[in-house]
Parts: structure tokens; sequence; C-alpha cells
């Protein structure tokens, strides 16, 4: 029985030669959709405990640490009828991996307050519309609490960041923004928070279930269906803040590590870099945007202020033509600056919200390639330990105490074994976190591609309405004279 | 070196309505001015070369008119404050439109001032406008003695006089109406003004978050990476359209509706000032008549013939001055309206124009798949 009860399944050790500290970059993990099982080099053991989650129906009961199914049977190596009875089990999975098969949506709304005070809370009500069979309905809502939100986040990262998952930043805490609400202050800012989180909450949710492994989480399901869900404590835990600072701490321990890793895996090495140009370049546009968001919002104030002030100008006016024309031109700009104000939300919502989202994403991507060094770490502290004790044995050897002999002898028999262990955890961790870099690549290119075409249609919108608005003005202006 | 006035009728020798500033040159801290005019008689032009005081000069020539019976009635076409290369930011504000846009609308503004002038009836008439645009020379940058019509120099218990309840009902309401109008064109010139000022801050938002962009195009091979280099590169062009059309949106918004609202809000002040000037006659001629009449015999014939010019040079005041307020109406209306239907024909063609560029970026990214 494994003792670390997080560890993927006891796969044979992979022949890997001594230098290199990782698979050997070309062989195994081209992520071809066409061939599903082209990462599948490796046999299941017979004795694994995989065996268990292969052979049942529906997801795991929660208790259990989920060990993610990745595709580990080759039909090439496969003669034997039982483990050939699963292909249809891991097709299926696959499939739904696949994407084109995903049918899901989640709606977070009706943001709606509960209790007074400083107890008084925001409850949303989460729907969910699915085709797909993990559901027992296809539509179905509850209610939640941001805290809840919260709790599943932590859950999921306990239970999947350690093993390479990306697991998706739960939306950001703000005591400012929650007191206002629970204060009971219905201004226009607190609206706005309200809104801001209703849809951050929705987007979690959404990229959440988008993961093929975090969907069929026990802890998701129960989120998404449960009428009940037990009170999330201690949601300090992993709010993006949390996981930033765990980051830091992680990176702190890397470089205090005597032995440094040496990455002899260039992909590794070049994808850790991307990430770093990557979040300098995504933090100068987010910055970028929301001064653009800023000054629309400028711009909405002051057309308002003119359309006063033309207003004013049109009711002094003597001149009959002029002064309704003037009330024309108070109109348009009223009208106008609704459209500055529909566009400094699309500015808003689109980009900076996305771009928000994606910095904070990258945030656990960081933090899941710090796991892995850690794992390589453990690994290495654990060889440095059976080095030591076989050192340690030779010696006994030649004294007469049999009893401290055979203590040593059982003692580097388990080292061996967790030797192994780590080793078998690194290549798991290494493998799951080039699946996963993969997705949040292909993700990040639909994500930003789907943003800026609704963006361009919210301009192209604009754009009609503005000239709807200065067509009906026209007339009133030529009719002054 | 001014010439000398000849005792002929004077009539101007140019166009009045096809004066142009057509340039205007930097020199150090000077900005130069190109006034072209068209020949009344022939097809010749005049090129003359002015500055900001060359300007002033004509407008003190023109304030100075004593000899012009009611002059003070008339409602003298505003100059522009001074502007300057560099321009500390409160000339700027104090500017406002005419400070924007490469002074182009500034250009503008000392053309329709030059125009008008040259159109009024009474003011055509005065040398020192023929001079002013036909001499080769620069009229002469000494400082003309000055005026009764510097308010800069009237004390501040004349500001009193402000107030001073009227004799007649036309000017009474008149002066009622442009003290509203004045403060509420004031107030849409300004607010109109800061609505300009942020689309030029977005503007440039818009051209930082493209230049952005730009930076996040990745080398590469990966099918993802070059998507997504793609896509920025994309996204990078359509905020540069962006930009450029809240340029063109500021832009119009400056050469039209501005400079119309800035040219109304100034003309606005002329007519305060013309008003007020009335009204310091007015009281000048109760004064004298109290005086007549208070005056011991001695005194008596004198304070007569005080008062005697005081009321003929009221007269003509008034009847210059209402003359003045029918014309300025029926001009304000119309300046309004050019304005507005050009603001309007301008934003609609630059709307048209952009929604089209928007589509086809849209239908582009559209097709990238």
């Amino acid at each position: 029985l494994l003792t670390d009860k997080s560890g993927p399944a006891s796969l044979p050790a992979e022949d890997i030669s001594a230098n290199s500290n990782g698979p050997k970059q070309d062989s195994l993990f081209d992520d071809d959709p066409e061939d599903l099982f082209a990462e599948a080099t490796e046999e299941v053991s017979l004795d694994s405990p995989e065996r268990e989650v292969l052979l049942s129906d529906g997801p795991s009961p929660a208790i259990t640490p989920i060990t993610p199914p990745t595709s580990v049977i080759t039909p090439k190596t496969c003669s034997d009828p039982f483990l050939l009875t699963l292909y249809s089990c891991f097709l299926k999975i696959e499939e739904e991996e696949g994407g084109d098969s995903f049918d899901m949506h989640i709606s977070v709304s009706d943001p709606e307050k509960v209790g007074d005070g400083m107890n008084a809370y925001m409850a949303y009500k989460v729907t969910t519309k699915t085709s797909m069979s993990l559901f027992k309905t296809d539509e179905f809502s509850v209610k939640r609490r941001f805290s809840d939100f919260l709790g599943l986040h932590s859950k999921l990262a306990s239970k999947y960041l350690h093993i390479g998952y990306i697991v998706p930043p739960a939306p950001e805490k703000s005591i400012v923004g929650m007191t206002k609400v629970k204060v009971g202050k219905e201004d226009q800012s607190s609206n706005e928070f309200v809104e801001k989180r209703r849809s951050a909450l929705e987007r979690y949710l959404m990229r959440t279930v988008k993961h093929p492994i975090l969907l069929k989480d026990p802890d998701v399901l129960q989120f998404l269906e449960s009428s009940e869900l037990p009170r999330a404590v201690s949601t300090q835990a992993l709010s993006s803040a949390g996981l930033l600072r765990m980051v830091n701490k992680a990176a702190d321990a890397v470089n205090k590590m005597t032995i440094k890793m040496n990455e002899s895996d260039a992909w590794f090495e070049e994808k850790q870099q991307h990430f770093e140009n990557l979040d300098v370049q995504l933090r100068k546009l987010h910055a970028s945007v929301e001064s653009l968001v800023c000054h629309r919002k400028e711009l909405s104030v002051n057309t308002a202020q003119f359309a006063k002030s033309a207003a004013m100008l049109g009711n002094s006016e003597d001149h009959t033509a002029l002064s309704r024309a003037l009330s024309q031109l108070a109109e348009v700009e009223e009208k106008i600056d609704q459209l500055h104000q529909d566009q400094a939300n699309a500015d808003f919502y689109l980009f900076s919200e996305l771009l928000g989202d994606y910095v904070r994403l990258i945030t656990a991507v960081k933090g899941v390639f710090d796991h892995r060094m850690k794992t390589w770490q453990k690994w290495q502290d654990s060889q440095l330990l059976l080095q030591k004790k076989r050192e340690a044995e030779a010696k006994l050897q030649f004294t007469n105490k049999p009893d401290k002999l055979q203590q040593a002898k059982d003692e580097i028999k388990e080292l061996e074994g967790k030797v192994q262990q780590g080793e078998r955890d690194f290549e798991q961790i290494s493998k799951t976190i080039r699946k996963e870099v993969s997705r949040f690549e292909k993700e990040r290119v639909k994500d930003f591609k789907m943003i800026i075409i609704k963006y361009l249609e919210s301009l192209v919108q604009t754009q009609q309405q503005l000239i709807k608005y200065w067509d009906a003005f026209l007339p009133e202006a030529k009719a002054i004279s | 070196m001014m010439e000398e006035v000849k005792e002929v009728t004077p009539t101007l020798s140019v166009h009045a309505d096809n004066i142009k500033v057509t340039e205007v040159l930097k020199e150090g801290d000077t900005l130069t001015f190109i006034i072209v005019s068209q020949k009344l008689s022939g097809t010749g032009e005049y090129h003359v070369d002015r500055t900001y005081d060359d300007f002033e000069w004509l407008q003190q020539h023109l304030f100075s008119q004593e000899d012009v019976p009611g002059i003070q009635g008339v409602i003298f076409p505003p100059l522009p404050a001074k502007a300057q290369v560099n321009a500390s930011a409160k000339v700027m504000k104090q500017l406002g439109f005419l400070g924007l846009e490469e002074w182009q609308p500034y250009c503008k503004a000392l053309e329709n001032f030059l125009q008008q002038i040259a159109a009024h009836s009474i003011l055509c008439k005065n040398k020192a406008l023929e001079i002013f645009l036909t001499s080769s020379d620069p009229p002469g940058r000494q400082r003309v003695r000055k005026n009764i019509f510097n308010r800069l120099s009237q004390a501040v218990v004349e500001m009193r006089k402000e107030s001073h309840k009227d004799v007649d009902e036309f000017f009474q309401t008149e002066r009622d109406h442009n003290l509203v109008l004045t403060g509420c064109t004031k107030t849409a010139t300004e607010r109109f003004l800061d609505v300009v000022l942020t689309e030029q801050k977005i503007a440039v938002a818009c051209g930082h978050f493209s230049a952005a962009l730009q930076l996040c195009v990745e080398q590469g091979e990966d099918p993802d990476k070059q998507a997504f280099s793609k896509a920025c590169v994309k996204l990078s062009e359509v905020f540069n359209s962006m930009m450029k059309n809240m340029t063109s949106v500021a832009e119009n918004n400056v050469n039209t509706l501005g400079v119309g609202l800035d040219l109304e809000s100034r003309y606005q002040e002329a007519e305060k000032e013309m008003l007020f000037r009335r009204t310091c006659k007015l009281v000048e001629l109760e004064t004298a008549r109290r005086n007549a009449e208070k005056a011991k015999p001695v005194k008596k014939a004198a304070m007569e013939e005080v008062k005697k010019a005081a009321e003929t040079e009221f007269d003509h005041i008034c009847g210059v001055a209402k003359q003045e307020i029918a014309q300025f109406h029926g001009l304000r209306v119309k300046m309004l309206q050019q304005a507005l239907v050009q603001w309007c024909e301008k934003q609609l063609l630059t709307a048209k124009e952009k929604a089209d560029q928007f589509d086809q970026h849209l239908q582009a990214f559209r097709g990238m798949a």
C-alpha cells in the first residue's frame, strides 16, 4: 500500500539516463489529438489502486483522494482481455476530455443579501445547464455564498496543485467592497462591486468545470448539485493572495535548496521562462486597460455634465428653433453618455477582468512548476539519505551488532521504496504539467479570441447606435434659421 | 510707421468675406500669422504677415474712434487672448479650444475677427483695417494711448453700475438675457472642453494598449503561440483604429462645435461690454441731469451744456446699440447653426467610416478562426 496518499499509481519506472531528471522530451508527450494514447507507454499494474478507479462506474467517493485516470494503457502492448475492456472506459473519458462534447453552462445570478449588519452576506444562485451524463438532471440550481466558493477552491487546491494540476484561482476577497454591502449602502459603487464579483464567480466556475479532471471531482459535483453545503471555514487558506504567498514561500525554498536542480529538460526551462515573460506582459496590458477604463468613466461623467449645460443653454435661449436644437443636443449627448458607459463596461468586463484572471492563473501555473521542483527535491533528499544509510550499513558489516545491522537493512529497504516512489512522483508531475500546460495554452488562445470577437461586436454596435443618433440630430440642426 | 490718414472717405479695398489667415509660423517665442485677402479691383491678392501685437494695434484703433457718433454702442468683434509658443497652463486654460489642434482653431478665430470687422458698416471704414490688411510693413508696434474701452483699467466702483436699473425696457430685458446667456454659454464651453480633453486622453490610452499588445508577439513554431500572437497583432490593429477614431472625434468636436461655442461665448462677452458702456453712459447722463437741476444759476448754463451733450451722446449710443443688437441676434443664430450642422455632419461621417472599419476587423477576426 502506498504511504503517500496523494501519489499517483505505482507505475514501473521508466528507464532514464542518470544525468537527466525527466523523461526525454521528444518521445512521449506529443499532444497529438488524433492519437488518444500517444502518451501511454506504461502498463498499469493490476495491483495498483488505480484499478479500483477504473472499474467503478461513476465518480469516486469523496473520501478517496482521486488519482486522475490519465491514459496509461497502450493498445499495442496490451493483450489482457480485462484491460482491453477498460479501453472503452478510457475512450469515453478521453472523448469528453477532447472538448467537442463539453456541453455545460453555469450562470451565477440573483445576488441576494441575507441577514443584517456585519453578519450579513450575499447569496448567489448557481444554475447549471448541461446534457452531460455526469449529472442527474440537465438543469438545476443551488444557493451559494462567497465563502463556499473559496472553500471549494481550497479543497481542489489541496488535492490537485501539488501533483501538477493548474487549479483555477478563486476570485479575490475584498474587505472594503463587502463591508459597504453589509452596511447596506445601496449606491452605484456597491452595485458595481456585486456585479464584478458575480461575474468573477461565474468565470471561476466555468474555468473549473472546463477542466476535465476537476469537473469529475466529487467536491465540484457536490458544490453544483447539493442543496446544503457544510459551511467552509478557514477560507484564508487559498485565496489568490494566499496562493501567491504560498508560491513565494516555495520559491524561497527552492532558492535555499542545497542541490540545484539540473534542468536538462529544456521543455520545462523554456516554459518557465515563457510564463515569466507572459506574466510581465499581461500585467502591463492589464495596467494599460485599467487606465483606459478610468478615462472612459471620466468621459461619461464629462459628457453628462456637458449635456446638462447644453440643456440649460437651450432653456435660456429665446430663438425657438435654436432652443429646440440645443435641447436636442442635450438629449443626444445624454444618449452618447450611455454609450460611453457601455463601452467602459465592455473594456472592463471583457479585457480588464480577462487579463486579471490570467495574471492570477499564471500564478497558479508558476505554483505547479514550483511543486515539481519540490517533488524533485524530495526525491533527491531520499536518494541522499539512502546513500548515507548504505554507507552506514557497510560500516556496520564490520562490527558485531546484528540487531543494528538488521535495522539498517530494514531502513534501506524502506528508503529504496521511497526513492522509487519519489522518482515516480517526479515523472508523474512532469507528465501532468506538460499536459496541463498544453491545455492551458489552448484555452488561453480560445479565451482571448472569444473576448476579442465579443469586444469587436460591441464596438460595431456602438458605432451603429452613434450613426443613428447623429442622423436624427442633423435635421434638427439644419432647421435652425 | 503709421501712414497719414487721408481725408477721402475710406473704403476697404479687399473683399470682406474672403480674408483668410492661411498660415501660422513659429519664430522662437513668437507666432506670426500670414493673412491673405483678395483685391476688389482686378485679380490680385495681398499677403501680409502680422503678429498678435498688430492685431491689438488694430483693435485699439477701432476702440479709439471718438469722432464716430455712438461708437460706444458697437458690439466689437472679440479678439482672442494672446497665444504663445510653449504657453503656460494658465494661458492654455484661458485659450480653451483655441489652444488646441496646432493653432488651427486660433487662426480661424483671428480670421473671423478680421472678417467681422470688414463686414461691419461702421468699423470697415476705419483706415487702420486697410493698413492692417494691405501694408507690407507691420502697422507699428507702439501702444496707442489708453482708451475708455479697456475694462481692466476701470475702477472696482464702476462695476456696481453693471446692475444699475435701466430706463428702457428693451435694454433691461437684453441686459438680463445677456447675463444669463453669458453664464450658460461659458459653462457649456468649459464642459465641452473637458469632454474633448478626456477624449484625447482615451486616444493616448488606446495607443499605449496597442503598443503593449505588439510586445506580446511570441516567436516560435508552436501553433498555440502563433495563434496567440496573431490575435494580439489583430487586436493591436483594432486599438490603433480606436485611437484614430477618438482623435478624429476630438478634432471634429474642436473644429466645429468647440470653436462655435467659444466664439459665441466671446461675442456674448462683447455684447456685455457694450451694454455696460451704455449703462455707464446712462449713469453719467442721470448725474448730468441732476447736476443741471441742482446747479446754482452761475453754473447752470454750463451744466445744461454738459447735460445736452450727454443726452445727445446717449441717444446716439442707444440708436447704434439697438441696430447692433438686432444684427447680433441674427448673426449668432447663424453662427451657431453653422457650427451645429458642421459638427453633426463631421461626426456622422467619422462614425460611418469607423463602423465600416470595425466591421472589417470583426470579419477578419472571425475568419481567422
